[in-house]
Order: structure tokens, then sequence, then C-alpha cells
């Protein structure tokens, strides 16, 4: 099961609001490289991952994305926290709004609705730890066009952490597809 | 005033915390990987015992870190206290 800990990973204290900026990184919300497929992504294909270090890492992993997803979520709620809507209106953020007012909703920053298509658990360990490494470059490559969008240094800190961690988990992943390789080679020469 | 010392002080021990925790969760990954790096784990021993004392010296003062029955709790129930994660960058 899962405990909440009433606290951020890395704190998100963004001062002033910028609804502009809220929907460019919507997209780390619940969008097709976002924290919420990464982590249903991983906790849905631990099942059948063959050897030890494989189901803790996905579970280990996909337990952080979560902690992410929130960080990602506060972001928004921030950034458009106190937003008049002039302002909505001024940054381009009017059809969200109509949708949505203030809130935090899964979806890219275009207004596409999170989808379970945008992940796979393919029940092939191979090709599942292969989704993954690429998830991971995907997530860092949007981290870095969000840093290149952002230009208040409150938005930047956190992408930055975030960035990292993608980093990190591509690391672990690729000695876990290492690991899973020779376990099979070995049972195949059995 | 006084207020915004307590939020300072409240901030400055959950960072500490989340330094720490930063460790724990980047050495357990690493084990993930790595079970018999004994060395990583007396490291990684060694962070969860400060992040013990420093969660009980936050909770004691702000009121349980977590729910489900892993933070005692004093009457009222302080669980409910705001600001919550997301609003203040808790």
């Amino acid at each position: 099961m899962w405990i909440y800990e009433k606290k951020l990973q890395y704190p998100v204290r963004i001062k002033n609001p910028n609804p502009r900026m809220a929907k460019y990184i919507i997209t780390q919300y619940g969008g097709p490289d976002g924290e919420l497929a990464a982590s249903l992504r991983y906790l849905s294909q631990r099942y059948h991952m063959p050897i030890p270090e494989a189901k803790a890492v996905l579970n280990d992993i996909g337990t952080e994305e979560l902690a992410h997803f929130e960080m990602v979520g506060s972001m928004v709620y921030q950034l458009m926290r106190g937003a008049c809507p002039d302002e909505i209106k001024a940054a381009d953020v009017g059809t969200y709004y109509a949708d949505h007012d203030r809130a935090v909703y899964p979806s890219t920053g275009t207004g596409v609705p999170f989808t379970a298509a945008y992940i796979q658990s393919k029940g092939d360990p191979i090709a599942d730890l292969h989704e993954n490494l690429a998830a991971e470059q995907k997530a860092r490559a949007t981290y870095e066009h969000l840093i290149n969008l952002a230009d208040d240094p409150d938005v930047i800190d956190p992408l930055r952490f975030l960035r990292e961690r993608e980093v990190v988990h591509f690391q672990r992943f690729g000695e876990v597809l290492q690991k899973v390789r020779e376990y099979l080679e070995s049972k195949k020469y059995f | 005033m006084n207020h915004a010392h307590t939020d300072n002080q409240r901030k400055e021990l959950l960072d500490q915390i989340r330094a720490i925790q930063f460790m724990t969760v980047d050495l357990n990954l690493y084990l993930d990987t790595h079970p018999n790096d004994c060395r990583a784990m007396n490291e990684y021993n060694y962070y969860v015992r400060q992040l013990q004392s420093l969660k009980r010296e936050y909770e004691m003062q702000y009121g349980p870190l977590m729910n489900f029955g892993h933070s005692l709790s004093p009457c009222p129930w302080r669980w409910i206290e705001e600001p919550w994660p997301w609003e203040e960058g808790i």
C-alpha cells in the first residue's frame, strides 16, 4: 500500500502566477511523457518482471514518479492561483479556463485529456524496459523544453530537479535491463 | 512576525528532512540494482537514522507527517491542519 507524506519531495514555492507557464507545464502532469504516465507504466509493468532487482526498481521508481506528479500538480496550481480572467485570456489560457477554471486537470497543454494509450505494459520485460528507457529520455527532453520556456527562478528550480531525476531513473533502468538480459540468457543455456 | 518566524523554522526543518530523504531515495534506487554494495547499505542506514530523528522533531512541533498509522496525533486530530504541501511549498 502507499502512505502519504505531507510534504513535497522538493519544494515548489512560486510567488507569481503565470497561466501561460501553467499551460506549458501541465503536459508533465497528464501528457504523453508526463509523470502520471510514467508512474502508471512502471507500477503496471512491475507485476511481470522476472528478477527481484527489476521488481524493486519498477516499484520504487513508480512510487517516486507519484511524488513528481504531485510536484508538477503543485506547480500548475500555484501558477494558476490568483490569476484573474483577463490575465488568463491574455496568456491564451481561456480555452483551459472555460473547461476547468483554475483547476488541475490531467491533460496536455492543448487540452488532450490523459489516456492510458500513452503507456504500454507488454508482458515482455525486454520490450517494456526499452520503453522505460525511452520514456525517461522523453521526459528529460520535455523538462529541458520547459526550462527553455521559463524565466522565473521559482519555476526553473523544481524543473531542474525533476530533469535530474529522469537521468538517474534512466541509469537504473539501464542496469535493470542488463540484469534481466543476463538472467534470460542464463535460463536459455541452463 | 512571530508567525512568519515559525513558518521559516518549519520550512528550514522540512528542507533538512527533504535533503536527508533525498539521500535515502537515491541510495534506495541504487541499492535496488546493487544489493551487495555494503558500503552504500551502511550509508543508507546512516541517513535512515538521521531521517527518523528529524521527522520525530518535526512531528512534535507541527503534527503528523504521515497518515494511516505512521504518526501519532494529539487531540484534536492534527492531520487536517493546513497548509497542505501544494499550498505553501511545504
